[in-house]
Formats: structure tokens, C-alpha cells, sequence
């Protein structure tokens, strides 16, 4: 009788601790399962922007190649497709290492070691966005891409460009091949990029880009023979079509897709400020922990647990985002 | 959560740094490959990007299953709330497939929409003939 009588009494005292939220759906703290539940619906706006970029890149003729778009980097003047990405992609996963070595720490409640591997993880993070702002500020300032304005362009016909004075020059290109719109005038065209549509068209100063080659006339907007010069000084090189139906058609190169600037500013800048705020919650999460403010709770560290799984997150996302935009 | 010991899950730790690597480095290979970067003349069979890109995609989901199971530990979690996570993702399939199909479309349209530009325009009516010019519709 005494027995039963307990079992009811620990059965009521259940029901209250239910009610005021004992039981923890699938085992899991309020915390976690709600990190998870918000990864999960930032995955579907990841998804949202990724599956936009295919199904543009799908609706148009051409695209640009993101070998040739992405070929740039600061370590000196040789091309290198892909690599600096390569960099920023170990960035994340040697970030993303440190954090799991982090959370481990916080689970021994060792928390010189949690500082430790949190302060690395932040450093990854700066690595990986001072990066990304040296490869935004080459494409803005120096291929002039803008979310409005594409100067990728791709060839769609086999052709020969065309000397200034109007005639076939011996730079012959074939279709699919790939070339960057300059602004006239030699002014911060892009470091030795373009093999097939070098902006330069005039050949006074095809041996180096010294700075003082007429500048004003250069600049001027006209059709001229070799070239056109847009309103805002853009220069569009004359090609004339060697095959197919056109064959012998007198063209200009034109901007690539607009649609490919952009999705590249929102998409790498959307994952960017994900990579940002994650820093700002990594330090205020770092600095917590080191004043040993998790020690004393009654979950321990499992803030570190939290940020982690974001921070995953932000490199899961890079996951697709390098092979979207930069490797297919 | 610790289900391995803590020299155990170090050691771990350090692994899925080299397999996450390593994946990524033949990922940039595979597709400078693809690409015609290392043999030049493979990028113009189109066989050859699609045996690459779905290498590419099928190496990334790779990446993305390490990455949940392992680094953010999903593989301790309860089993029902591993699929109320992933199952909803299932979604995006059919996002894919038809936005895709949609962007193939517009495409051909496009293609149609110039292939009728170019067409000379049919006198109908008993306008003038200029009146159809399509810079005075629109």
C-alpha cells in the first residue's frame, strides 16, 4: 500500500514538472532544438537564392565562366583560377575544426581551453571576411561589377576582333570563349585579366598600359572603328564573325547577364553577414565563457554548443555556395 | 553526447579537418579539370561536364553530411529530430527540378521572342502601316 501510494504521489509530481515544461521534445534542450529549427529555415533561404542563380543561369543564353571571373588574386600577377576561393573555403573548414574543439573543451568545463579554440575560430572567421572584402573590392573597383552591370561576357559565335583601323586583327577567339568589358582609356582595368577580350584595343600601347596615353580622347564616348565607347566610358571591342549563319557580320562585344552581378553581391554577401554576426556572437559568447559565467550555469557551456552548430552552419552553406558559384 | 572518449573524439576532430580538406582539394580539381585546365580539349565533350558536375554535387553533399553528422553532432541526437531537420529539405528536390525546367523555358522563349522580332511585320487592319511598328506600342 505504501508503495502505490508513493507511485501516485510521484506521478502527480510528474504531471506538475510537465506542465511547466519538463519534458524536453526529442531530448533536447529548448535552445538546441530551436538552433536547429532556425538553421533549418535559413537553409530554405539559401536555397531560395541558390536555386534562383540556377534557374537564371538555366534562362540565359550565356553565363559567365567562373574560372575566368574568379582567376584574381593578391598574391602577385600571376592567374590562378580558383585558388584564392580555395583559401577562403580552408578558412571556414579550419574555423569550423576549432569550434568542434571548442565545444569539446565545454563539455570537460575547461574554459581556458573554450577561450582558446574560440579565439581561433574568430581569427577564421576575420581571415575568411577580409578575403571576401579583397575579392569585392576587386570586382567593384577594379572589373567594375555592380548588381546592375555585368562586364563578364561570353562569345557565342567563332570570330576575329577587329584593329583600330578597322581591319581583321590576328587575335581570332572561338565560341564560348570568355572576355571582360574595360573602361576606355587604360584607367584601372583589371590586372593582366582577359586573355580573349583584352580592353586595350588600340595598339599604340599594347606593350604596357603607361599611364599617359590620351587619356581624354581615349575616353571619349563613339563608335569608332576598332571599338565603341559607351556613355560611361566602357569599351566594347568590334569583332567580326568568322562561322555560321552570321559569318562575316561586323559585332560588339556586349555586357554578359545582368543577373549574374547581382546574385553574386546578395548571395556571397548574405553568407557574409552570416559569417559577420557569427563573429560579433562568437566574442560576446567567447568573453562570457572566459569569465566563467557557463561554469556556474546548471547546463554548463552549452551556449558554446549553440554558436556552434551556427557557425557549422555558416560553413555548410559556403559548402554550396563554392560549388554553385565558383565551381560548376 | 560523449560517446567516445575525449582522446577519441580529438583525434576525431583532427581527421574530419583532413577528410574535409582533402575532399575540397579534389573538388578544385575535379572541376579545373572539367574545365580543360589540366588535359586542355576535355571541356568541349559535353559528357565530360556532366560526369564532372555531378561528381562536384555528389562530393558537396558529402561534405554537408560530415559536417551535420559529425561537427554539429546529429549523429547523437534522438532519431526524430534528425528527420524533423532533414526531411523538410526533401522539399527543395521538387524546387529544383521545376524552377530549373522554368529556367529552360524562358530561355527557349526568349529565343521564340527574338525569332518573332525579327519577323516583318503583318499589315492587318486598315491603319496605316506604321501605326504596327512596335516602337509605337510600347
Amino acid at each position: 500500500m505504501a508503495t502505490t501510494d508513493t507511485v501516485v504521489e510521484h506521478e502527480v509530481h510528474d504531471e506538475k514538472e510537465l506542465w511547466s515544461g519538463a519534458n524536453a521534445p526529442f531530448k533536447a534542450s529548448y535552445g538546441k532544438l530551436m538552433m536547429w529549427y532556425f538553421l533549418l529555415s535559413d537553409a530554405f533561404t539559401f536555397a531560395g537564392f541558390l536555386i534562383a542563380y540556377g534557374s537564371l543561369r538555366f534562362s540565359s543564353p550565356t553565363w559567365p565562366v567562373p574560372d575566368f571571373v574568379f582567376k584574381t588574386h593578391p598574391f602577385g600577377d600571376s592567374e590562378l583560377p580558383l585558388i584564392f576561393v580555395t583559401v577562403m573555403s580552408f578558412l571556414l573548414i579550419i574555423s569550423s575544426v576549432t569550434m568542434v574543439r571548442g565545444v569539446q573543451e565545454g563539455q570537460r568545463n575547461n574554459t581556458r581551453g573554450v577561450v582558446f579554440w574560440m579565439l581561433l575560430t574568430v581569427f577564421g572567421g576575420i581571415g575568411f571576411l577580409s578575403c571576401q572584402a579583397w575579392e569585392w573590392n576587386n570586382l567593384i573597383g577594379t572589373e567594375h561589377m555592380t548588381v546592375t552591370r555585368n562586364p563578364f561576357g561570353t562569345h557565342t559565335e567563332a570570330g576575329v576582333y577587329l584593329n583600330e583601323d578597322g581591319t581583321e586583327s590576328s587575335e581570332v577567339f572561338e565560341a564560348g570563349a570568355s572576355f571582360l568589358i574595360h573602361k576606355a582609356g587604360g584607367h584601372g582595368h583589371g590586372d593582366d585579366h582577359g586573355d580573349a577580350g583584352h580592353g586595350d584595343a588600340a595598339d599604340d600601347h599594347s606593350g604596357g598600359h603607361d599611364d599617359g596615353h590620351g587619356a581624354a580622347d581615349a575616353t571619349a564616348a563613339g563608335d569608332f572603328k576598332g571599338h565603341v565607347v559607351d556613355q560611361e566610358g566602357f569599351l566594347h571591342r568590334k569583332y567580326k564573325v568568322t562561322e555560321g549563319a552570321n559569318a562575316g557580320v561586323v559585332k560588339v562585344e556586349e555586357f554578359g547577364p545582368k543577373a549574374f552581378g547581382a546574385l553574386f553581391f546578395f548571395i556571397t554577401g548574405f553568407h557574409g553577414f552570416h559569417v559577420l554576426s557569427g563573429v560579433v556572437f562568437l566574442i560576446i559568447i567567447m568573453l562570457n565563457a572566459g569569465s566563467g559565467l557557463y561554469v556556474e550555469r546548471d547546463n554548463g557551456h552549452e551556449m558554446v554548443e549553440k554558436i556552434g552548430l551556427y557557425w557549422h552552419f555558416v560553413d555548410l552553406v559556403w559548402v554550396f555556395v563554392f560549388l554553385v558559384f565558383y565551381l560548376l | 553526447m560523449g560517446h567516445l572518449s575525449y582522446e577519441e573524439s580529438k583525434k576525431k576532430v583532427f581527421q574530419g579537418l583532413i577528410l574535409l580538406g582533402a575532399v575540397t582539394l579534389i573538388e578544385v580539381g575535379l572541376s579545373l579539370f572539367g574545365k580543360g585546365y589540366i588535359i586542355s580539349g576535355v571541356e568541349n565533350y559535353s559528357w565530360v561536364a556532366y560526369v564532372v558536375g555531378l561528381g562536384l554535387i555528389v562530393l558537396s553533399l558529402y561534405k554537408a553530411y560530415f559536417i551535420i553528422y559529425d561537427f554539429m553532432h546529429m549523429r547523437y541526437e534522438v532519431k526524430g529530430l534528425a528527420l524533423s531537420v532533414l526531411l523538410p529539405t526533401l522539399l527543395l528536390v521538387w524546387a529544383i527540378i521545376a524552377f530549373f525546367q522554368e529556367g529552360g523555358s524562358w530561355k527557349s522563349r526568349r529565343d521564340q521572342i527574338k525569332e518573332k522580332n525579327a519577323e516583318p511585320a503583318q499589315k492587318q487592319g486598315m491603319l496605316p502601316d506604321d501605326v504596327y511598328r512596335i516602337d509605337n506600342l510600347g
